[in-house]
């Protein structure tokens, strides 16, 4: 089913022709309400009036994460609080959260996308979508809750957490949706079959996960669970939060609504423009965000992206493909790249291996050293040494097969690796460089 | 005549052997044989018990690796040189051993061996063969 059919299915000069308007009027109201961008313009000698097609879009600077984080709170709100209706924040780890505001407008502009997004993975108004995203400051339960009600399905808001009570509620409720990360849906399985509930079983039939990156052997491995479609969502809070692209059921690669968010992939060293195909960092702009527009925005994850219609279901929206890494948390091992994701698809690879890993680096002597953690599930264990020893070969020698890095790979106790409700934990770097 | 052991991976870190073992003895849980086969991150801990389904699940409950395996039980007398007799005849019908571990009966006449053949089917023919006393689990949870 698609949601808005006029706009996700639009004839690409149509759609050009649309966001070209769009740019036009949010980067005259960026330049003309917040001072951050007031200011950038100035700086670079850029009027609003200079940016007149998509094509002048690499004009503009490019906006960071440390922006948000330096105007904290409302600096780089175009609106006033009045005409505020929510505001969301990130955990804010590291110094100030990153603060984010809604109009009532870009509320229901939230609804409308996350319900396009709900309808492409394949829901529809019959679904009872269980809702195990966080609610709170964090976007997905909210993002979710909104696009569920705009599409006319029945939400049940179990938010994340307290696995029992979920699997009770899917039981007795006969959900047939769960939203929830990658990791949490995977935990949720566990948890099912260790108090002798086969997920298989449930009336679950449709997975909509995202906020981490996750690999195709992964989302085997969750079908193959839950004996459910596993559809991959993309979203920022910065952005909007969930609602940003998302797989049609065909899987072959996430539609961005493009209408409302611009993309573009860019090398994140010289911050060049690449073609379609070839693997970047994603840079979004919002085309009609009110309270928080934001122009180039340096999201961090990497990807690429094709403008070709999806054969399978029409949609001309163009696609991402998964999120590879994100460019912060790919980790530089002895001068070579490596993202958490290739370690996970090597460990999925190798027969049987479950996703729970840990990746720690430690600097010895000025040499870096990878270690990779690896819980040793029933279908791995065999009662011999040389057993466990040839399966922790086999990793080991994937892993430099696939990365080109020597890891140690160490053989941990079951639930030994702390289990994330969130965001999973994958990586400890003990370095300090 | 094959029994049943119970095989647990455990980390190579201190603490890890107790824990395991006194789940089993607060449950009253009788050892009568165990074996420890370590290398430096990990180690395989064998157990022969007189309650193996029980054992299994109180492990399996907390959440440690736990395998039921099939190893024969050998008799024979304690005295110097029998363990030869039996591998005499193992090496004759060409049958490698995975690993073997021992004791003694609460008599003190006997003992038992525990092994796990690469081919089990061949090793117990080969022992049957040749006369030797292969015990059940009954057996070796009473002597």
């Amino acid at each position: 089913m698609i949601f808005d059919g006029k706009h996700e299915c639009m004839p690409l000069d149509s759609l050009r022709e649309l966001q070209e308007k769009r740019l036009r009027a949010v980067v005259k109201v960026a330049y003309e309400k917040v001072a951050h961008y007031k200011r950038v313009f100035d700086e670079n000698r850029l009027k609003p009036e200079d940016i007149k097609t998509l094509d002048d879009l690499d004009k503009i600077p490019f906006t960071y994460k440390n922006d948000l984080r330096d105007n904290y709170p409302f600096g780089m709100l175009a609106v006033p609080l009045h005409d505020v209706a929510e505001i969301h924040a990130s955990s804010g780890t590291t110094g100030n959260p990153t603060v984010v505001a809604y109009t009532k407008n870009d509320i229901a502009l939230w609804s409308h996308v996350m319900a396009r997004t709900f309808a492409c993975a394949g829901a529809t108004p019959n679904d009872i979508v269980q809702n195990a995203y966080g609610y709170g400051l964090f976007t997905g339960g909210l993002g979710f809750h909104y696009g569920a009600l705009e599409l006319g399905a029945s939400i049940v808001p179990t938010s994340s957490g307290q696995t029992k009570r979920q699997l009770k509620l899917i039981q007795d409720f006969g959900s047939t949706v769960i939203t929830c990360t990658p990791s949490y849906s995977v935990h949720m399985a566990e948890e099912a079959m260790a108090s002798g509930i086969d997920p298989r079983t449930t009336t679950i039939r449709l997975g909509i996960l995202g906020a981490e990156p996750w690999s195709e052997e992964m989302r085997r491995e969750i079908e193959e669970k839950w004996a459910m479609d596993a559809i991959d969502i993309y979203g920022l809070s910065e952005i909007i939060g969930p609602g940003v692209a998302v797989e049609c059921p065909a899987k072959n690669g996430l539609h961005l609504f493009s209408d409302h968010f611009f993309p573009e992939i860019i090398n994140p060293e010289t911050g060049e423009r690449l073609p379609d195909g070839e693997r970047g960092e994603l840079v979004l702009t919002t085309l009609t965000k009110e309270a928080l527009p934001l122009l180039r925005f340096r999201v961090g994850d990497i990807t690429s992206i094709t403008h070709e219609p999806c054969e399978a279901c029409g949609r001309t929206m163009p696609r991402i493909a998964k999120i590879f890494g994100r460019t912060d948390d790919m980790l530089i091992i002895r001068g070579i790249n490596v993202f958490p994701s290739q370690i996970e698809s090597v460990l999925l690879s190798v027969e049987g291996a479950e996703p729970h890993y840990l990746i720690v680096v430690d600097r010895e002597r000025g040499l870096d050293r990878l270690e990779i953690q690896v819980e040793v599930s029933e279908k791995l264990f065999t009662d011999e040494v040389k057993g466990l020893e040839t399966l922790r070969d086999k990793i080991s020698d994937e892993i430099e097969n696939v990365l080109g890095v020597k890891a140690a790979v160490k053989l941990v106790e079951p639930q030994t690796i702390e289990r994330s409700m969130g965001k999973a934990k994958r990586v400890i770097d003990n370095r300090r460089i | 005549m094959k029994i049943k052991q119970l095989s647990l991976f455990l980390e190579n870190t201190s603490g890890r052997l107790v824990d395991a073992l006194s789940l089993l003895g607060d449950a009253r849980i009788n050892i009568r044989a165990l074996s420890l086969s370590d290398t430096s991150d990990f180690g395989i801990l064998r157990l022969i018990v007189n309650d193996v389904d029980r054992a299994y699940q109180i492990l399996t409950d907390k959440h440690y690796t736990v395998l039921k395996s099939d190893v024969v039980a050998v008799e024979v007398e304690d005295r110097p040189g029998a363990l030869v007799d039996i591998l005499r005849i193992l090496k004759d019908a060409e049958i490698n051993v995975e690993y073997t571990y021992a004791f003694v009966e609460r008599g003190g006449e006997q003992a038992i061996l525990i092994f796990r053949f690469d081919d089990m089917e061949k090793g117990i023919r080969a022992l049957q063969g040749k006369g030797v006393t292969l015990l059940t689990a009954d057996q070796v949870r009473t002597r």
